[in-house]
């Protein structure tokens, strides 16, 4: 065909026509009541506002068998939170909080999105919705000045779970102070009937001070782009889902998880620390996959992941990309309460001697068992202590004692130890669980008892008792003897 | 001609002085350009000398405009030309808190700054003068290399806006002699609907997209000029007659003409 044939009138209108008819949404100017109804395939009825929440709350399933006519009204807000205990960082935000907050809508619905980006703002914002089907999913024509409100509207043709953003140049700054949150377009169908919703959203910050560094800490462009970050995250902060903050469950109840990654940069190896994920919405779309242990969540991505609470116990999320969770602050907990179930989980029922080689008595071939050292001082105490405490603390308490707020309590001037360093060693050969106040804050964690001598116990209690603050002192192994149960 | 001109400003014979600052211009690459290279990269362009005012435009200067032009004051100005806040941080027509005088004035549109840069014989500066004169640290006329003058404007994009501005003299002045281009406010450009969308022009060219996502990296001269990106972007969010709390402007003066610009 030539060249003139397809510019023909003719030809151009047919085409025009064809491009009318796929046009999913309304045309520019017609935002009013009744011409959505071309939207989605079912007519729309009515019109509501959106619920939003902020995590970990999700708005409730929507009940409604049709589509409708949802406003969303958006606020972006820049503002100094806590990114972890003592470090501050200036958030742009979605709603006010990192992550942004939480919408819900209805396969087929028609969106009045308003973004209004506050006066106060630096910079202007707009939003990119995975849920949009359209150029920038919406970030040409959300695009805000500081002291302005934009509007546009979207059919929500594919159901799913989805990441939204800003989309503003530099983009990647955008995302990394926080600008993401996440979008349900519920089936219509609904999803199966659970009894608890969660919102989780991971994503990763990039300090000028590395992790733990008090004060305002601003932005750090270069470990943006080599992808060091200092902090990954659930929620917006270190120990937004943790201690105080833990999510409640009771046993036998069902739970659904929104799970979202923000980014910028790092993919989510999410687990959930004794449990299975019945099933798993993978990659926030329609497939189901069951029993899933870990699920990828990749940048700019989700999952729905749903499983049954069978045993009491804090069961603890994290990103398996295990440093991050341990080092960096993606640790989040559902704490579950209710009956044990010894036909599921039955705790520790024996503590046993093992011998690898088989039960009988060994000896080693020249006769003499190699011997643990034997401090001789207090010096040696300390020596011996700090290759212990390397070995067993600091995976929880970290190198320098900090500890991670709410999850693991601090060595660090610890008023707790300080106050009575055998308490410090009875948790090592006794173990620790429930309640503890250190330095003002309120643990509610399990310390596993350590498989330890008298010895190694007093060394390392008397290392950690002359480091990181403490107020010094000896412990002996005489002391541990009489608080070992 | 700068010493005589601050005589002016000292003694009160022109009006609040503009203050003009001599820069001999040259050749830089811009960010962003409607003059672009084989791969859309913006080719480097040739600033002609120009005279750009020393500090931003006060709140005193701004009153001696609107006492002198009726027309710009805040109940008689014509809507078409600002929003409903202009001037929003006055108290009344002619009136505002003494603590403001030497802070630059703020909720202005881009019709009124014109119009005060023309009442005073100037005009506003173009994107190309104001980045070429934005590039100079406090030592270096070319400040692209200094990480740490780059970080110090990044980090006041950073921050969210403040209200209580510094006087335009108490900021940070740079290797020409020019106060506070970083780091107080946004100012106002004579083209900032130039390089991209605003309103109607958004389907204009492809550098509407360029501030969006990754389509920005391919059309800038330099990825990792992310303070130069948010100029960008926050000049092409706007529309002439927005007001807003953080948008100042300077006048400036000369042929603003570049070599190998559209005009």
């Amino acid at each position: 065909m030539s060249q003139d044939r397809l510019l023909s009138p003719q030809w151009l209108s047919i085409a025009l026509g064809l491009l009318l008819i796929g046009c999913a949404g309304p045309k520019p100017g017609e935002t009013g009541t009744d011409t959505p109804a071309k939207a989605g395939s079912s007519a729309i009825q009515g019109e509501e506002v959106a619920v939003l929440t902020d995590a970990p709350n999700v708005p409730p399933p929507i009940e409604r068998k049709h589509a409708t006519k949802v406003i969303v009204n958006l606020e972006v807000k820049e503002a100094e939170a806590e990114l972890a205990d003592g470090v501050k960082y200036t958030f742009w935000t979605f709603g006010g909080k990192v992550p942004g907050k939480f919408i819900r809508i209805r396969e087929g619905d028609f969106v009045e999105f308003h973004l209004a980006n506050h006066p106060s703002s630096k910079m202007p914002h707009n939003i990119d919705l995975h849920a949009v089907t359209g150029p920038g999913g919406g970030a040409h024509a959300s695009f805000t000045a500081p002291g302005h409100e934009t509007t546009f509207s979207f059919a929500a043709i594919n159901p799913g779970l989805y990441v939204y953003h800003c989309a503003t140049a530099p983009v990647g700054m955008h995302i990394a102070n926080g600008m993401y949150g996440l979008i349900l377009v519920e089936p219509k169908e609904g999803l199966p009937k659970v009894d608890r919703e969660f919102y989780v959203m991971q994503s990763e910050f990039y300090t000028r001070g590395d992790y733990g560094r008090r004060g305002l800490q601003p932005f750090s462009m270069e470990k943006a782009i080599q992808e060091k970050a200092d902090y990954v995250v659930f929620n917006g902060s270190v120990g937004a889902m943790a201690g105080d903050n833990a999510v409640q469950a009771k046993v036998g109840e069902t739970v659904r998880l929104f799970v979202g990654n923000g980014g910028p940069n790092l993919v989510s190896s999410f687990h959930v620390i004794g449990e299975i994920f019945d099933t798993v919405y993978s990659e926030g779309g329609t497939t189901k996959n069951h029993h899933v242990q870990t699920t990828l969540v990749p940048a700019g991505g989700s999952a729905i992941t749903e499983f049954k609470v069978e045993v009491p116990g804090s069961l603890i999320l994290v990103d398996h990309s295990i440093f991050r969770a341990f080092n960096k602050g993606a640790i989040g907990m559902i704490k579950v309460e209710g009956e044990e179930n010894k036909d599921i989980y039955s705790g520790k029922l024996n503590d046993a001697v093992y011998h690898g080689e088989g039960g009988a008595i060994q000896s080693m071939p020249d006769g003499k068992a190699p011997t643990a050292p034997v401090a001789k001082s207090k010096e040696d105490r300390i020596r011996l202590g700090q290759a212990l405490f390397k070995q067993h603390c600091v995976a929880c308490h970290l190198d320098a004692g900090q500890g991670i707020p709410n999850v693991f309590p601090p060595l660090a001037k610890s008023d707790y130890l300080n106050a009575d360093p055998l308490r410090g060693a009875s948790a090592v050969v006794n173990g620790l669980s429930g309640k503890v106040t250190v330095n003002g804050a309120v643990y509610d964690s399990v310390m596993p008892k350590l498989q330890v001598s008298d010895e190694e116990a007093a060394n390392v209690i008397t290392y950690v008792l002359n480091n990181f603050g403490n107020k010094g002192g000896e412990v002996t192994p005489e002391q541990v003897k009489k608080v070992r149960k | 001609m700068r010493a005589w001109l601050w005589l002016l400003c000292l003694t009160g014979l022109a009006w609040s002085a503009p203050g003009l600052i001599e820069v001999k211009g040259g050749r830089f690459t811009p960010l962003y350009s409607l003059e672009q290279g084989p791969n859309q990269q913006p080719r480097s362009v040739v600033v002609k000398p120009f005279q750009i005012q020393s500090k931003a435009v006060t709140n005193q200067d701004y009153l001696e405009f609107v006492t002198e032009n009726p027309q710009w004051r805040r109940s008689r100005v014509a809507t078409v030309f600002v929003e409903s806040n202009y001037l929003k941080h006055w108290q009344s027509d002619l009136a505002f808190e003494p603590g403001l005088a030497h802070r630059p004035v703020v909720f202005v549109s881009w019709f009124a700054a014109r119009a005060y840069c023309q009442a005073r014989g100037l005009r506003l500066p173009t994107i190309l003068e104001w980045e070429f004169v934005g590039l100079a640290s406090e030592r270096h006329e070319d400040g692209q290399a200094d990480r740490d003058f780059q970080k110090r404007i990044l980090d006041w994009y950073s921050r969210p806006a403040r209200l209580d501005l510094p006087e335009v003299s108490d900021t940070f002045r740079n290797v020409y002699g020019v106060y506070g281009l970083h780091g107080v406010i946004w100012e106002w450009v004579d083209d900032f609907q130039s390089v991209m969308l605003s309103g109607e022009g958004r389907e204009g060219g492809g550098l509407d997209r360029a501030l969006y996502c990754a389509a920005g990296v391919s059309g800038s001269a330099n990825p990792q000029d992310y303070a130069g990106y948010m100029r960008y972007a926050f000049r092409s969010s706007l529309q002439g007659r927005y007001c807003l709390a953080n948008l100042g402007f300077r006048c400036a003066q000369g042929d603003p003409s570049t070599k190998g610009r559209r005009r």
